[in-house]
């Protein structure tokens, strides 16, 4: 080992020199390396983010024990359940209040263009303490309990129209969702997800003004809310043992699970980012091979030389190796540096929540490093031509 | 140059006392496998003796380089016996012929230096086998090594900023920092011009003499025969000693 990782120690770093020796091999090399780890971190940083903007209307729920359907796998996809459920949870033990959640999609009409786009519905209790979004006030909450109102995501994509301008300018902002005619009665934040590209906020009576056919015993989420310092996992325990099969409970964890998962095995996007990552892989391994053999034909009779001398092959080994992790510690940095700078770019293009993290800036720093070593152990197998007897 | 080789004969002719550097019994050497196999080494017998400086000629093909390859410890023995610094290099393990080879200086035809490397540099990678030296150490005793050689003022030159006599020579520098007690040299001249030539292997002569170490040269060149304090010449794979001409 110590002769494999020679350049800590006081001998001579010739790896080191030999990379900077050759300034556009290395140059080219970098470029390459660099391309493969920003092909990684987009990839990774698309997939958490998809994940991440999922779930960011759980989060925002204000609850310890959620209720669905059966049959209900993510919120583009759910299934009803009957209220008398959430009335029922509402009889336990330290349970300080039930509230329903009704969720749906209806075409917006983009009040400047007169466009219909597909935008994510959100009904809810107004007096009902429940949702905690960023720029949701009591007072609004207020508004929504006028019929008619609602309140607009103004991090929803900008195609639904200029909301938000119009409405801080003070301007009245009417228009049609479904059939119904509807004012933007205040703002909030969440932000466009890959299920919904925006998203209004009303009361749970908007909700069925707007989806007539939808019936008011019939609910989405319920939301159940415990008594301050009341452990949920009895009570968990306890509704699954006397609630009926028709209704799902489920911890807030297991909530928020529920997207994630749906997401990441249950759509082809998990296999599409993971295929993405993989790409990035070997397109790596490909370069830095590439490299290292050329690297290493290139220096044959210097390395014949070295063992004539009486240099082992584990030495040369060691050199070959630690140009790998050179290489891959060289092409990482600036690929940091680079995918930080597109994840800024992409988050203000796509309004999903895309941002560096150490997992990830670990993570792919993990796989640069094995992508480099298993280039330089299939690079290594030149060594083998390295024989001063055949080459003098 | 006749006194100066009999001057030379008489320090010889003590030390072939001493235990040889090099003996070589009934050495036969093939290359090939099968119906291919061909012999290019025939029963070779020689002793090199400390402070010995011998020349080996003759014509290509002739089998000086495989000769001089199974003394440097690079390729294995296949028949007969080869002692080198009182090792037996017949059936030894590949870590023994590692641990031989530090023990030799070898110069090739070409210059062969680390073109990533500096002279110094260069001259550190053999120093830097033997375990023990700090670096400033062996930077040290590399700087006084390349003065030696004449390129106190060129230690921090790359290769190609070196003429063709001047690689050869930190080369030399290379093969005699670790003041090894036998070095081999494969045709040292045979990439440089005649006084180049001449000036590396006056200089190899020197510094072999001062450190007392056992040289055998594999050479075409007739002009440095006067260096040698015996030649032996090699003619289809057989060995014949000659006496000086």
């Amino acid at each position: 080992m110590s002769s494999l990782f020679s350049f800590i120690g006081r001998r001579i770093p010739l790896a080191w020199l030999q990379l900077m020796r050759e300034k556009i091999r290395l140059l080219v090399a970098l470029a390459g390396i660099t391309f493969a780890c920003i092909l990684m971190f987009m990839q990774l940083g698309f997939q958490d983010s998809l994940l991440e903007s999922a779930i960011r209307f759980h989060v925002a729920l204000k609850g310890e024990i959620f209720l669905v359907s059966p049959q209900s796998n993510a919120l583009i996809a759910m299934n009803t359940f009957s209220q008398r459920r959430l009335y029922q949870a509402l009889g336990f033990e330290g349970v300080r209040a039930v509230s329903p959640v009704y969720l749906g999609f209806a075409l917006w009409k983009n009040p400047e263009t007169r466009r219909t786009r597909s935008i994510f519905v959100v009904g809810v209790d107004p007096s009902a303490d429940l949702v905690d979004l960023p720029g949701l006030t009591p007072d609004e909450l207020e508004e929504i309990k006028k019929a008619d109102v609602v309140l607009f995501d103004r991090r929803s994509r900008s195609e639904f129209g200029p909301i938000a301008q119009w409405f801080e300018a003070g301007q009245e902002v009417v228009t049609e969702v479904g059939n119904r005619r509807v004012r933007v009665g205040g703002l909030f934040e969440m932000g466009a997800t890959f299920g919904a590209d925006g998203t209004i906020l009303t009361s749970d009576l908007n909700f069925l003004r707007i989806f007539p056919q939808r019936e008011p015993g019939l609910v989405d989420i319920g939301v159940v809310q415990l008594q301050p310092g009341v452990d949920p996992k009895p009570l968990l325990d306890q509704m699954r043992a006397l609630l009926p099969e028709d209704v799902r409970v489920l911890s807030r964890a297991e909530f928020i699970d529920m997207e994630r998962s749906y997401w990441e095995e249950g759509t082809a996007i998990g296999f599409i980012f993971g295929l993405g990552v993989a790409m990035g892989f070997i397109v790596g391994i490909v370069i830095v091979y590439q490299i290292l053999y050329t690297d290493v034909s290139d220096h044959l009779a210097e390395y014949a030389t070295l063992k004539a001398m009486g240099y082992t092959d584990t030495y040369l080994l060691g050199v070959v190796l630690q140009e790998a992790l050179l290489l891959a510690v060289l092409g990482y940095i600036p690929a940091f540096a680079l995918a930080v700078l597109l994840y800024d770019l992409t988050a203000n293009a796509t309004l999903l929540p895309i941002a560096m993290t150490f997992n990830r800036a670990m993570l792919v720093l993990g796989l640069t490093v094995s992508m480099c070593f298993i280039s330089g152990a299939i690079a290594v197998r030149r060594l083998r031509a390295a024989d001063p007897a055949d080459i003098f | 140059m006749l006194t100066s080789l009999l001057n030379q004969t008489a320090p010889t002719s003590t030390q072939n006392t001493a235990e040889p550097v090099v003996k070589v019994e009934g050495l036969n050497h093939y290359f090939g496998e099968g119906s291919l196999r061909r012999q290019v080494l025939f029963d070779i017998n020689f002793v090199l003796h400390p402070g010995e400086i011998v020349l080996l000629t003759g014509p290509s093909g002739s089998g000086k380089t495989t000769l001089l390859t199974l003394l440097g410890a690079l390729r294995s023995v296949q028949e007969g016996s080869l002692q080198v610094l009182g090792q037996e290099l017949r059936g030894a393990k590949p870590s023994t012929l590692v641990q031989v080879r530090r023990k030799i200086g070898y110069i090739f035809q070409a210059h062969n230096l680390l073109r990533s490397l500096t002279s110094a540099q260069n001259v550190r990678m053999a120093l830097e086998l033997h375990n023990g030296l700090s670096p400033q150490e062996s930077q040290r005793r590399a700087e006084t090594m390349l003065a030696a050689v004449g390129l106190g003022d060129r230690v921090h030159y790359y290769p190609e900023q070196l003429s063709g006599g001047q690689k050869q020579r930190v080369a030399i520098a290379r093969a005699l920092v670790s003041h090894p007690k036998l070095v081999l040299a494969d045709e040292p001249t045979a990439s440089l011009d005649s006084r180049s030539g001449r000036e590396v292997v006056t200089l190899m002569e020197k510094l072999a003499r001062e450190q007392g170490c056992t040289i055998l040269l594999v050479t075409h060149d007739n002009r440095i025969l006067d260096i040698a304090d015996r030649v032996l010449h090699m003619e289809d794979g057989r060995l014949e000693s000659q006496p000086i001409a």
